[in-house]
């Protein structure tokens, strides 16, 4: 009997062991297929500003640039609005009301990219150029708003990043919320507190985790493709304005993968690939590692007997 | 009262709006897509749509029936790589629980769940397009395929984790294995709830573009070749949607709609069947 269920957990595990697998193999091959391009290049790569298939010369500043600029863009347009869902689902709004509220939020998640990114296109491009048209001519001196009013461009991929990324950080923050105990609001209620003040008593508590939560959101963000390719512009040139149109890492994935005709664009581009895979698995490392260390920190096992006294 | 408690009690006030305001903030544009894909949508979708080729630049109408076909085979690939993988090591995880072979995984799982599409992308055209020179539906199952497999198994994970310890115990009780406890007691316990999982990867990896542009690239014609390009709705809908024509943005929408609707009833679905499951063990 031990060597059956010694036989069930090897059989079992050896498909858990393709979850690890599958993670070190996209490491692994993605280092493999741009080689030529990092030893070619080394940090230059990510030094310099010219990308130019035709004399076969890569430098990938412009696309970390743009990713950087529209995921931190995204993050501080998104980052309270989500709060403020999470708050309202968890602690403000009426019982009946919380789980509906939850499912509208969550249908942002499910909707597809290339959905939000034909939306993009045809409806929110042109109210981003009337409200860029709108800019009084004085805040035009200024580089954050310079250059012509085109609607595609840097603020339309944040706004549209940033639509996108608010029911990742909402749910996880409205979790860790959640994990907060009772026994902390009911403190601070004790001591005359206001609903703000307990609020942002427990949000204190929960600082670990709500990082995490931002984190998670900028994670998403970087990664983000279709949507972003689809209203950013492409345009591998560093600008601080928001009127500009840029070029992210993930997009330019997306529009010169199929058509690079030299082993070294396509070294180059799976390079890039390669970073992106990088940040992103360390930020959501970071971020899982602050919301389980804040999941911890909060002793379920003093908080559980209040909760059920209270519920 | 005194002005103190007056500021604190208008702070506090305005918090709470602020809250409010937020909730509709991220409500208004979930209406503004919705309303505009079925507008647009509407007025695109037909029959045709459904059972018609797409017909060349200038014909008017014409459908996407290659790229349904197309997306019906490319999931289906998928969840036959992503349904077994997932479904065995959620098994694993939720077994195992405590070991550090299943915390690995767990980690793993969650990494690769966090792993941008694009890149899984990327990743399958080294392993499944250059070696043999050709994009194919094939590589395209399995980029969707292996998008799955975290979702599938933390999903399993989770459910198995919900089912009282004592149907298991009372399996191992009557001389039971623990692969026949498992297989025989606890999985079809849990079971309701792992294929409204597997309902809700599919709905996600239906409309999943970029893992799909350079793998199973695309294709005009109609092909249920496993080892040719094939058509996808959401690719369609993106070569669609950048070109210049106006007839093609009107099928773009169309096929926005098809997809979003097929994410809404899946969405709504799985919430119905969490809802009786939750009822029946009396959560």
């Amino acid at each position: 009997m031990q060597s059956k269920d010694l036989r069930f957990r090897l059989g079992t595990g050896a498909f858990a062991l393709v979850l690890i697998l599958l993670v070190v193999g996209i490491g692994v091959e993605l280092t493999r297929q741009s080689m030529s391009s990092i030893v070619k290049f080394g940090l230059n790569f990510w030094r310099t500003q010219t990308w130019d298939p035709v004399v076969g010369d890569f430098g990938a500043l412009p696309f970390i640039w743009g990713t950087l600029y529209s995921s931190i863009l995204a993050l501080v347009l998104a980052t309270p609005v989500a709060l403020g869902i999470a708050i309202f689902s968890s602690e403000l709004a009426p019982s009946r009301l919380r789980q509906p509220l939850v499912f509208l939020i969550e249908l942002l998640a499910a909707i597809p990219s290339i959905v939000y990114g034909l939306w993009g296109i045809f409806v929110l491009v042109p109210a981003v150029r009337a409200l860029e048209v709108a800019i009084p001519s004085v805040l035009r001196q200024l580089p954050l708003f310079s250059g012509p009013p085109l609607g595609v461009g840097m603020l339309a991929a944040g706004l549209i990043l940033a639509i996108m990324i608010i029911p990742f950080t909402s749910s996880v923050a409205r979790e860790v919320l959640k994990s907060v105990p009772l026994a902390q609001r009911e403190g601070a209620y004790a001591l005359g507190a206001t609903r703000f003040e307990a609020i942002r008593a427990a949000l204190f508590f929960a600082r670990t985790g709500i990082v995490g939560a931002v984190m998670l959101g900028f994670g998403r963000a970087l990664g983000e493709t279709m949507a972003v390719t689809m209203v950013i512009g492409n345009n591998p040139r560093i600008s601080a304005s928001l009127l500009a149109p840029q070029y992210t890492m993930a997009a330019v994935l997306a529009n010169e993968f199929t058509e690079a005709d030299t082993d070294l664009h396509i070294a180059a581009l799976i390079e890039i690939g390669l970073v992106l895979f990088v940040i992103t698995l360390v930020i959501n490392g970071l971020s899982r590692l602050l919301i389980w260390s804040m999941a911890r920190s909060s002793t379920p096992r003093a908080a559980a007997p209040l909760a059920e006294a209270a519920a | 009262m005194s002005n103190t408690t007056l500021r604190r009690k208008a702070v506090s006030s305005l918090f709470v709006g602020f809250c409010a305001l937020s909730v509709l903030l991220a409500l208004v544009p979930l209406a503004l897509i919705l309303f505009f894909v079925v507008a647009q949508g509407v007025q695109a979708l037909n029959l045709d749509f459904f059972t018609h080729m797409p017909r060349p630049v200038g014909e008017p109408g014409g459908g996407m029936a290659n790229a349904i076909v197309g997306t019906l085979i490319l999931t289906g690939l998928g969840s036959l790589l992503a349904v077994p993988v997932g479904i065995m090591s959620g098994i694993y995880m939720s077994e195992y629980a405590g070991s550090r072979f299943a915390a690995a995984t767990r980690f793993a799982a969650d990494t690769l769940n966090g792993v941008p599409s694009i890149v899984i992308g990327v990743f399958v055209y080294g392993l499944a397009v250059l070696p043999f020179k050709q994009f194919s539906a094939f590589a395209g199952g399995i980029a969707l395929g292996i998008m799955m497999i975290p979702i599938i198994a933390r999903t399993t994970e989770e459910l198995l984790l919900l089912i009282p310890g004592s149907m298991r115990e009372g399996a191992l009780a009557l001389g039971a294995t623990r692969a026949r406890a498992v297989f025989t007691v606890v999985l079809p316990a849990a079971l309701p709830g792992i294929v409204t999982g597997v309902v809700l990867a599919l709905a996600r990896i239906a409309g999943e573009t970029a893992p799909l542009l350079f793998t199973s690239f695309n294709n005009r014609y109609f092909s249920t070749k496993l080892s040719q390009p094939i058509a996808s709705l959401t690719v369609q809908v993106f070569t669609y949607a950048i070109s210049p024509y106006a007839d093609w943005h009107r099928q773009a929408w169309a096929g926005a709609l098809v997809l979003v609707s097929i994410v809404l009833l899946c969405s709504l679905l799985a919430r119905v069947a969490t809802r009786r499951l939750e009822r029946m063990h009396g959560g």
